[in-house]
């Protein structure tokens, strides 16, 4: 399906020389329920994740980040959810790949951490069996030999006292220890690539800041790639190779971490920007909140999806939608936006 | 979970004394006492006077309740007025009876209406949902009694694949009780053909009683399945690249168990001391039968002792419930 109106082919966001470890191409993922206008949550998402790199997916609330993850997993289910596009890890496809392979794959390639540690943990199962379980599935460890490994694994993830604490039920624990356990859950098999969705959004800024420290020490700079979902362009700064910037189910932004913060060129990421608590600011200056909400948006096949709210509109944003190419000042480099009027030097 | 038990055992005497006191008013609070019920209508003053002081009615309430209080814990509920034996035998020999009806109907009910509900939940809105929902509607609408003579009159009197009415073939006047429990009986008697006639005595009112349960739980494990498996967990689980038989089992079952366990329960207890219709319209000698006989007769100590007596059995049916959720659901025993 192509929108009526694209003459220009979009730039591949974060590709670089060699297979990409995750190679996502236009996926698009739709939802209709009967008697309900079908959503096209995501709308022709490319990206590459290149093997032990971290990547940044930031976007206000629904922007369609997880959407476009549960949907290169195959987690979304069947029923009311159709899926076009291809997701290639290591060069295998996933989104045709039978059932039971995939099924294979997850948990021991590519692993998952979710935003909520409450409800992401199954309440009726020891925090030991939950982590024993994967180590069964993938590894054949048993018995003693899964629960020392168990063990171990809390112990990386900075939980003391592990060998009692693999007894203990989710409901003992706190929400930070509930993370740690799901981060030790999603790292006992060694995955290559880690989804980690909002992480942090469920936790207290003390708390949260401790869970992405720990995602630094055992993720970043090791063989496991990351990509790290976050509607918080703070969370990205201190720790993504790469960013892009998701809006209305598309990738309007995305540049390495550098030029992003230095020289936004989207009006939505300047938006996002300018509400990010910063600590070089004087204390007093207001945040700015992006103006209007992200329900008025124009479906891309018309123009711009970000135009109604935008104060840099002009005439050529509605109509045609914009392509995703090369950033002023980055000619063929990693930094591509969708703009026609993208903002110049900060301003 | 063994203090989490002690402390579900505990509870269970206030609500005890509780239930013995409501159970001495509500008998008190009957319209005409034991007096009326013996004497009828027109007795004359002095006969009255007489059986109250018999029952102790002309003592104060507070001593009324306390030689209550006595007879129940030494047991000792009086005898029958119809049948002239003591009331504690005439149940203990009508117990079992209901007991063996309640157990093969509520196997019935678990043994379909789990498999149903789970298949309609995985597949919502399919012909088999569609078809559940509309059996379990019918299944609450219907009367047990209709039911009961329906079942009755095809596969009793028509059909005549199943005996009509009572625990035991006339042929088996030989048999030996010793449990009570005829199916039971009949295998520690070493008497299998007793045990299969008791076991088709059973088959037919088993059926009519275990609609009401098998509609209820088909409903709520629908219910439940669909909500687990949309839980944030499940997903988890999926992520984790969990077999789908682990996930349906460990993940999705174990917690829509939970409901499932409290309507299993309240539904035995409803059936072990609620099949009057069922064991009336099939002449089966159980404690409902017995009961409602009891309070058209107006058998005053049998009405008292029974009442109280499947009050209890209720109320031990619940602690059961509860303890089983406590050996389920780690967070209520580990509070
Ligand atoms: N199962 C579903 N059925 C219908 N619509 C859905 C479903 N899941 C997501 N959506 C819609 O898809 C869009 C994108 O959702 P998604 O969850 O990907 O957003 P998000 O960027 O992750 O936001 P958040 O920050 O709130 O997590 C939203 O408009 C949402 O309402
Ligand atoms: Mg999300």
């Amino acid at each position: 399906m192509t929108a009526p109106g694209t003459t220009v082919a979009d730039a591949v966001p974060g590709a670089g020389a060699g297979t990409p470890l995750l190679e996502v191409r236009d996926l698009r993922v739709t939802f209709s329920s009967r008697g309900r206008r079908p959503v096209k949550a995501v709308d022709g998402v490319s990206l590459d994740v290149a093997a032990g790199s971290t990547v940044g997916i930031v976007g206000e609330s629904g922007s369609g980040k997880s959407v476009t993850s549960l949907a290169a997993l195959g987690l979304l289910g069947k029923r009311g959810v159709s899926i076009s596009g291809s997701v290639r890890f290591d060069g295998e496809d996933l989104l045709g790949m039978p059932e039971a392979e995939l099924r294979a794959l997850r948990g021991r390639e590519i692993a998952m951490v979710f935003q909520d540690p409450m409800s992401s943990l199954n309440p009726v199962l020891s925090v030991g069996r939950q982590i024993t379980e994967i180590l069964e599935r993938h590894r054949g460890l048993k018995g003693q030999d899964a629960r020392d490994r168990a063990a171990e694994l809390l112990v990386s993830v900075g939980i003391g006292d592990a060998v009692r604490r693999l007894k203990s039920y989710p409901h003992q624990l706190s929400g930070g220890m509930r993370q740690r356990v799901m981060i030790a859950m999603a790292l006992a098999c060694e995955p290559r690539l880690l989804i980690a969705d909002e992480p942090t959004t469920a936790l207290d800024v003390t708390i949260s800041a401790q869970i992405l420290e720990l995602l630094r020490e055992l993720v970043v700079g090791s063989q496991t790639a990351l990509v790290l979902i976050t509607h918080d362009l703070g969370v990205v700064a201190g720790l993504c190779d790469q960013v892009h910037v998701m809006y209305s189910g598309r990738i309007v932004e995305s540049a390495p971490r550098r030029p992003l913060f230095a020289d936004p060129q989207h009006p939505y990421t300047t938006g996002l920007l300018a509400s990010v608590p910063r600590l070089d600011q004087a204390r007093g200056v207001p945040l700015l909140p992006i103006p209007g909400s992200p329900s008025d948006t124009l479906p891309w096949a018309e123009g711009c999806a970000f135009a109604p709210r935008c104060s840099r509109q002009v005439p050529e944003c509605l109509g045609a939608p914009p392509a995703l190419l090369p950033a002023r000042g980055a000619a063929g480099g990693p930094h591509l936006v969708r703009c026609v009027n993208p903002v110049q030097d900060g301003s | 979970m063994l203090r989490f038990a002690a402390r579900r055992v505990l509870l269970l005497v206030p609500i005890l004394i509780g239930l013995s006191i409501l159970v001495f008013l509500f008998v008190r609070a009957l319209p005409g006492g034991p007096e009326t019920a013996l004497l009828g209508e027109n007795a004359t003053p002095e006969r009255v006077a007489q059986v109250r002081e018999l029952y102790g009615l002309d003592r104060p309430v507070y001593e009324q309740y306390v030689s209550y209080v006595q007879s129940v814990l030494s047991l000792d509920f009086g005898t029958s007025i119809t049948t002239r034996q003591p009331v504690v035998e005439e149940i203990a020999r009508r117990f079992p009876g209901t007991v063996e009806l309640t157990v093969t109907a509520m196997i019935i009910a678990v043994a379909v209406g789990i498999p149903l509900g789970f298949v309609a939940a995985r597949r919502y809105g399919s012909w088999v949902d569609n078809l559940s929902t509309a059996g379990s509607l019918l299944g609450i609408a219907i009367p047990v009694f209709a039911l009961g003579y329906l079942l009755k009159y095809f596969f009793a009197i028509k059909l005549g694949w199943f005996p009509t009415q009572g625990r035991e073939g006339s042929l088996m006047f030989r048999n030996e009780h010793p449990t009570g429990f005829y199916v039971l009986d009949g295998i520690v008697t070493g008497n299998p053909e007793a045990a299969v006639d008791a076991l088709r005595h059973l088959i037919l009112p088993a059926l009519a009683l275990a609609t009401i349960p098998l509609a209820f739980i088909t409903r709520i494990t629908r219910a439940s399945v669909l909500e687990v498996t949309g839980e944030d967990y499940v997903r988890t689980a999926e992520a984790k690249g969990m077999t789908r038989s682990v996930i349906t089992r460990r993940h999705i079952l174990r917690n829509a168990m939970l409901p499932i366990v409290t309507v299993v329960g309240l539904q035995t207890g409803l059936l072990l001391s609620g099949a009057v219709l069922t064991e009336t319209v099939f002449a089966f000698d159980g404690i409902g039968r017995f009961l409602a006989q009891a309070v058209f007769a107006r058998d005053f100590p049998v009405i008292q002792a029974g009442i109280l007596f499947l009050a209890v059995i209720f109320v031990l049916v619940n602690l059961l419930v509860d303890l089983s959720y406590g050996l389920l659901d780690p967070r209520v025993r580990t509070r």
